[in-house]
């Protein structure tokens, strides 16, 4: 029993992680430590007073306030422009990305392209935007355009990698056999990929599409960056009000972003757990 | 673009299956080889076959042989290193397989999961750019032909693997190609089912009168199903024959080996007359056999007897070759021998066990092993 108890392997069972003393309450501080902020936060959004940390009991004033809120609403509808364009454009590029890296024959510098395409994920974020910044403002002086391209662009660049991952995961768990059968019944290189590789491949396309949506949505730094004067995305508009008041109008509109994320979230997961 | 060289065919149904000598499909000195300088795999080595319009045709050959790759080559898939592929006369190497009148049976089905089974069938039609109309009542017509009518509308997820066999058929055949090319398409049934299929293939074959170029490395399914038999061997084509010529007049030892069991006994040439033989077995009997076309034999030869064949009689009742029984298998059907000849050499001789009983003999008997002198063959070196 003691050299059980010491979390040494038991002959004839594997070694399980969870029998070393003490684990189910780290564990339990890890949760309660990722969550209880989420929860206060969102328990708070239903507060009938105007403090963040004071219950008056319920209401729902703040969610009402903020869906008053001009800046909030124009905050919003650019949150979505932006994630819905750069979330497409990603998606088109990785979808070409991962056809390119899968379907062809292996070529010298895959490797080298296959790490390119997952920079954004490597290269700290504030690098990035730093670097956007510089190149967009020679832009906008050359050019005069001051549109919200900049922020599309930015956005789309990095979800690349986050759309390209579940596609070049599917597009590797497909046998190239469909493919062959249907060259093989008359279909052109482009009926085939019309007709099988892109129906095969849509529950890919689909939950890469989602990831990069549910990224842009919520970037901060990136956009503080790039963003000219009057652009805010719903983060960015956030972080301006803590800057000054706080009130639960924020937390309202956090508890919105949430719901609107762990939605598209769960369904990426349900998706990609669909196989075949 | 969608025009593959003259498509319009074989009649699906009545069409006698009658084998022309008109050749359908034709190996043209074809070399395919894979990787380059010392890793080069030659797959193929300038393979010549000729195979003609509405035969069951088969390539048979131990695995790793070229078989796949040949039929790769003939739907397209690979392009050959060397020679030419001939459809119908015409040289069709550069085209790719959409371009070619072929259809092919995947061993691994590969039906489209994404599609019923109605939509598999269509599928080539469409992509021909048939009318609605007539893909509509071809696919009934195939569903018919395999007996999946009751299928129509499932996924092809929900077939058994037999069910999936008989959708892969039925969308390879619909489009009528000019050729079917099958890959060891029923490798991966039971036995039983295995056996339903060979007939139930055979059947599509002559109802369609499509010409069949199956894969195999099973020679008793090459032997049940097909017209003529090219046996392959490391990259080339050994022997091309209808299935009682390879079985009972094969060309060379790899052949004779592969093709059913049998026992190779070295011979004395004793004399040549013509197109005959004078040879000594073991030392005692003298058999006279037919020389393969051409062949010149030198001091000794190499001869084989099938052991279906040999007979097996008391020492000093037969005239055989002495020997001396060192094993017996009784299998029900039939008994097998194993004998030992005077000079150190096995045979193997199989006897069908008849109603009446008959002589047994058991292991030690000092037996004689005869043949007809038709039974024996000469091999070419
Ligand atoms: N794509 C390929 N690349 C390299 N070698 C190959 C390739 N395809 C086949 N080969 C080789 O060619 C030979 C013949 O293969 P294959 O035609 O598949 O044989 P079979 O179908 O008779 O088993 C084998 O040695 C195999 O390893
Ligand atoms: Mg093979």
């Amino acid at each position: 029993m003691a050299e059980r108890a010491a979390g040494r392997p038991v002959p004839g069972r594997p070694f399980s992680v969870r029998r070393i003393p003490g684990f189910a309450g780290i564990a339990a501080v890890s949760f309660v430590l990722l969550y209880a902020p989420i929860v206060t936060l969102v328990v708070y959004s239903f507060n009938a007073g105007d403090s963040i940390a004071l219950w008056e009991g319920l209401s729902l004033r703040w969610f009402a306030a903020a869906w008053a809120n001009e800046q909030v609403q124009e905050a919003t509808v650019r949150s979505l422009v932006v994630a819905a364009s750069a979330s497409a454009i990603a998606t088109a590029v990785s979808t070409m990305a991962a056809l390119g890296t899968t379907r062809t024959a292996p070529f010298p510098g895959s490797m080298a392209i296959y790490a390119l395409i997952n920079q954004p994920l490597m290269v700290p974020e504030i690098v990035t935007a730093v670097a956007l910044l510089i190149v967009f403002a020679m832009i906008k002086i050359s050019t005069g355009y001051s549109g919200l391209g900049y922020l599309i662009a930015a956005h789309a660049a990095f979800c690349v990698p986050f759309a390209y991952l579940p596609i070049r995961a599917r597009l590797e768990g497909m046998d190239l056999s469909y493919e062959v059968a249907a060259a093989d019944l008359y279909a052109t290189p482009w009926q085939t990929f019309r007709r099988i590789t892109l129906p095969l491949l849509s529950p890919g396309i689909v939950a890469g599409a989602m990831l990069a949506f549910v990224i842009s949505l919520d970037d901060v730094v990136i956009t503080e960056f790039v963003k000219s004067a009057g652009q805010d995305t719903l983060p960015t508009y956030m972080l301006g009000q803590l800057r000054r008041a706080v009130t639960p109008e924020v937390n309202a509109i956090s508890t919105a972003l949430l719901a609107v994320t762990v939605v598209l979230l769960s369904a990426f997961f349900v998706l990609n757990r669909q196989r075949r | 673009m969608q025009e593959a060289i003259g498509r319009a065919g074989t009649p699906i149904n009545g069409g006698s299956a009658q084998s022309g000598s008109r050749v359908m499909v034709e190996a043209r000195a074809v070399s395919k080889h894979f990787g380059s300088g010392e890793q080069v795999v030659k797959a193929l080595d300038a393979v010549s076959v000729g195979i003609r319009e509405g035969e069951f045709f088969t390539l048979l050959g131990p695995s790793g042989c070229g078989k796949t790759t040949l039929l790769r080559l003939i739907a397209g898939f690979e392009h050959p290193t060397a020679g030419a592929i001939l459809l119908d006369g015409a040289d069709i190497s550069g085209l790719p397989p959409f371009r070619r009148p072929v259809n092919t049976v995947f061993q691994s089905y590969a039906l489209f999961p994404h599609l019923t089974v109605a939509e598999n069938i269509g599928f080539g039609l469409e992509m021909l750019g048939r009318p609605k109309a007539e893909i509509a009542e071809t696919v009934a017509e195939m569903l018919q032909m395999v007996r999946m009518e009751a299928m129509r509308d499932r996924q092809t997820s929900q077939l058994s693997g037999g069910q999936q066999q008989r959708v892969a058929l039925a969308r390879a055949l619909a489009p009528r190609p000019k050729v079917l090319l099958l890959d060891e398409p029923l490798s991966a049934l039971d036995l039983k089912l295995r056996k339903e299929m060979q007939v139930e293939l055979k059947r599509l074959q002559t109802e369609t009168g499509i010409t069949f170029v199956f894969v195999t490395h099973d020679q008793g399914e090459a032997l049940a199903m097909s017209d003529r038999i090219a046996v392959m061997s490391e990259g080339n084509v050994l022997q091309v024959g209808s299935p009682t010529e390879i079985y009972e007049h094969p060309a060379d030892h790899f052949v004779a080996s592969f093709i059913g069991e049998t026992n190779f006994l070295t011979a004395a040439v004793e004399g040549v007359d013509g197109g005959q033989v004078r040879l000594r077995l073991g030392g005692t009997l003298e058999v006279r056999a037919g020389l393969p076309d051409g062949m010149a034999p030198g001091p000794s030869v190499t001869v084989v007897v099938r052991p279906e064949h040999l007979r097996i009689a008391d020492r000093d009742a037969g005239e055989g070759l002495p020997a001396t029984v060192s094993d017996v298998v009784y299998l029900g059907t039939d008994t097998h021998y194993h004998l030992r000849l005077a000079g150190g050499e096995e045979l193997f001789a199989r006897v069908q066990n008849r109603p009446e009983g008959g002589e047994a003999w058991r292991v030690g008997d000092a037996v004689s092993a005869g043949f007809p002198p038709a039974a024996v063959r000469v091999l070419r070196d």
